[in-house]
């Protein structure tokens, strides 16, 4: 009913291989973008910007990150959080060194930094798989995160230990530092976040986004077809370091403000691939809704008390948050151990299908 | 279904018309049934995709793993719905399948692999080790092999330690899953032998899911044709064999040289009265 694909007659490849070959997604799409573009700014406030909009959008970001190299490749990694601290060390850097040049720029310059240690953290994957790849780049964690606390240039030898943002303008309005307008932020945030994420989206579907797949589903099978295993692998790890690191120096360019070591400790890993899991390993879709699960949900929960003239103590509130939030990812996962995103595509192809059950 | 099949003996198994859909979305079988005799050997036939695996996991309740689930129709292992138990309970019960593939435990020797399958038994050491040397006797070259890793041993003998393995369950039933997958003439012919034998000596009924019709249908006493999801022909092996158009369609030889295109079709439209 919702999904009526007769009479949509394809007569080009190039209209047969678009990203949305549907009309109905197409309509999704531009709805989506649409509330993000004009209905958010317009309705909401400064608060929900600053809290909820920023934080998931630049989550989602480095959630596609994860996803490309643990989804889309197969690689385990449990150093997202250190990369992207690297994304955030190295456009703090580079703003300081030379202030002159544009805030954007240095934000997706930081990536290049990001790819290129997370590609040097992703040459043991050559040799080790599975959880053993799992502990070497724990490895890249701790390491990293020490070089943040031990290496005084990095953070301009602060007395802090903490890395600040100086305001910087794009056409004389404040796009980072704490004279920025959130909405000015959010824009920014929006706009790097939805072209990344085509991007990243065409290039999976692309020449090497297959490439990664196949090293994925089986890299036996994918070698013995004339893949080379290291190209495959390492460009996984740069694209997607390049992403975690983007998403990093957003983190903290354009949400936190300022930053210290533990900001990127292993907590911040986990979550990130606890939205990858929960959204679903190997969907672009999913990293938003994994995303928006682990991360909104704990707020609005946190939220709910107070909506609903609850009398009870903080400390509760935030105990029946964790059990909450946790019970509800267990019976997720029960339910469809494929995370969100198969989930939406099982409704979706109930939607194709109806009225009739398949 | 016919009076062949079952005249004279009771059945074991009994699927009655069942749906398969994967996915919620995918419909695999369209409304098969077919009847195992007890002690009988029965072959269930069809090219790639046909739905003969789906058919076997549907009996064995190993569709869940795969997304899969069955819709419509009921199960009857010894006259007792079998849809909601678990494929364990089901070993317990006495009805186990060997995989397509093998599916041996890599790292643990021939011998270990072997003692897996009487996990679920309860009737102690001495019972087990007399069966250990039944399934010895059976596949003397088992023996020969007791102490490698089932890893490192040939296809046919990990084939040999399947079919082995789910022996030492003391099943009623064996569902076995494509025997002769990637193994030499010789070999099929001799596991084949070996499950005839087992048949005839232990009383073990088999449901066999095979590529190789020509093969299985001298072993089997009965057979059914699957095609797309649904039983196009069953009949007695004997007669199966005699059949022309399974000749042509299954075992590759026409009857008389060459057959135009409107008798292909004509034997489509046959077939659909058929079911």
């Amino acid at each position: 009913m919702f999904y009526r694909e007769a009479g949509q007659f394809k007569t080009s490849y190039a209209a047969d291989q678009a990203a949305f070959p549907l009309l109905e997604d197409r309509i999704g799409i531009a709805i989506l973008l649409l509330v993000a573009v004009i209905a958010i700014p317009l309705l909401a406030s400064n608060f929900f910007l600053n809290t909820i909009m920023i934080p998931f959008l630049i989550f989602a970001l480095a959630t596609i990150g994860l996803n490309i190299l643990t989804g889309y490749c197969g690689q385990l990694s449990l150093g997202t959080g250190a990369f992207m601290g690297v994304g955030a060390y190295a456009c703090y850097k580079l703003t300081t060194t030379f202030p002159d040049i544009n805030i954007i720029v240095w934000i997706l310059a930081s990536g290049i930094f990001s790819a290129g240690i997370g590609v040097l953290f992703g040459l043991p994957s050559l040799r080790i798989k599975g959880f053993y790849l799992a502990v070497a780049t724990l490895a890249a964690q701790f390491f990293l995160e020490w070089c943040f606390i031990r290496v005084p240039w990095l953070y301009n030898n602060n007395a802090s230990g903490a890395i600040e943002v100086p305001t910087r303008t794009l056409a004389g309005i404040a796009i980072t530092g704490p004279t920025a307008d959130p909405l000015t932020r959010y824009f920014t945030v929006l706009v790097i976040v939805s072209v990344l994420t085509l991007l990243i989206g065409n290039l999976i579907r692309g020449r090497i986004g297959r490439t990664w797949m196949m090293i994925r589903d089986m890299d036996i099978a994918a070698e013995l077809i004339g893949v080379r295993p290291l190209a495959a692998k390492l460009s996984a790890f740069a694209v997607s370091s390049f992403v975690c690191g983007v998403a990093g120096a957003m983190f903290v360019f354009l949400w936190l403000g300022a930053a210290e070591p533990s900001s990127f400790n292993i907590r911040l890993s986990f979550q990130i691939l606890f939205m990858v899991i929960l959204g679903g390993l190997g969907s672009m879709a999913g990293s938003f809704m994994g995303a928006a699960f682990i991360f909104i949900l704990p707020i609005v929960i946190r939220m709910l008390p107070a909506a609903l003239d609850l009398d009870i103590g903080a400390a509760t509130a935030e105990q029946l948050n964790f059990m909450i939030v946790g019970a509800l990812i267990i019976a997720i996962l029960i339910v469809e151990p494929h995370g969100l995103a198969r989930l939406w595509a099982v409704f979706r192809q109930k939607l194709r299908v109806w009225p009739f059950p398949y | 279904m016919t009076e062949a099949a079952t005249t004279g003996r009771d059945t074991i198994l009994d699927v009655a018309n069942i749906e398969v859909i994967y996915d919620h979305v995918i419909l695999v079988l369209k409304g098969v049934s077919l009847t195992v005799p007890r002690g009988g050997i029965v072959a269930l036939l069809g090219a790639n995709g046909a739905g003969k695996t789906t058919t076997l996991k549907a009996i064995s309740n190993l569709l869940r793993a795969e997304r899969g689930d069955v819709t419509k129709g009921a199960i009857l292992f010894e006259g007792e719905a079998i849809q909601a138990m678990s494929p364990n309970a089901l070993v317990t019960r006495g009805c186990i399948q060997v995989m397509e593939g093998r599916h041996c435990f890599g790292h643990l020797t021939i011998e270990e692999n072997l003692l897996t399958g009487a996990y679920t038994r309860g009737d102690g050491w001495s019972a087990i080790k007399a069966d250990l040397d039944k399934v010895y006797a059976y596949f003397p070259r088992l023996r020969e092999r007791r102490s490698s890793q089932a890893g490192y041993t040939s296809g046919g003998e990990q084939q040999m330690c399947a079919i082995g393995r789910a022996l030492m369950s003391r099943p009623k039933m064996i569902l076995l899953d494509e025997p002769s997958m990637g193994l030499a003439p010789q070999l099929v012919e001799q596991i084949f032998e070996i499950v005839h034998e087992i048949n005839a000596q232990e009383g073990v009924s088999f449901l066999l899911a095979e590529q190789n019709t020509n093969v299985a249908l001298r072993y089997a006493t009965y057979g059914y044709i699957l095609e797309s999801g649904r039983v196009v022909m069953d009949g007695v092996a004997e007669q199966l064999r005699q059949n022309e158009d399974v000749k042509e369609f299954y075992l590759g030889v026409a009857g008389e040289g060459r057959k135009s295109f409107r008798n292909v079709k004509h034997y489509k439209r046959r077939k659909r009265w058929l079911t």
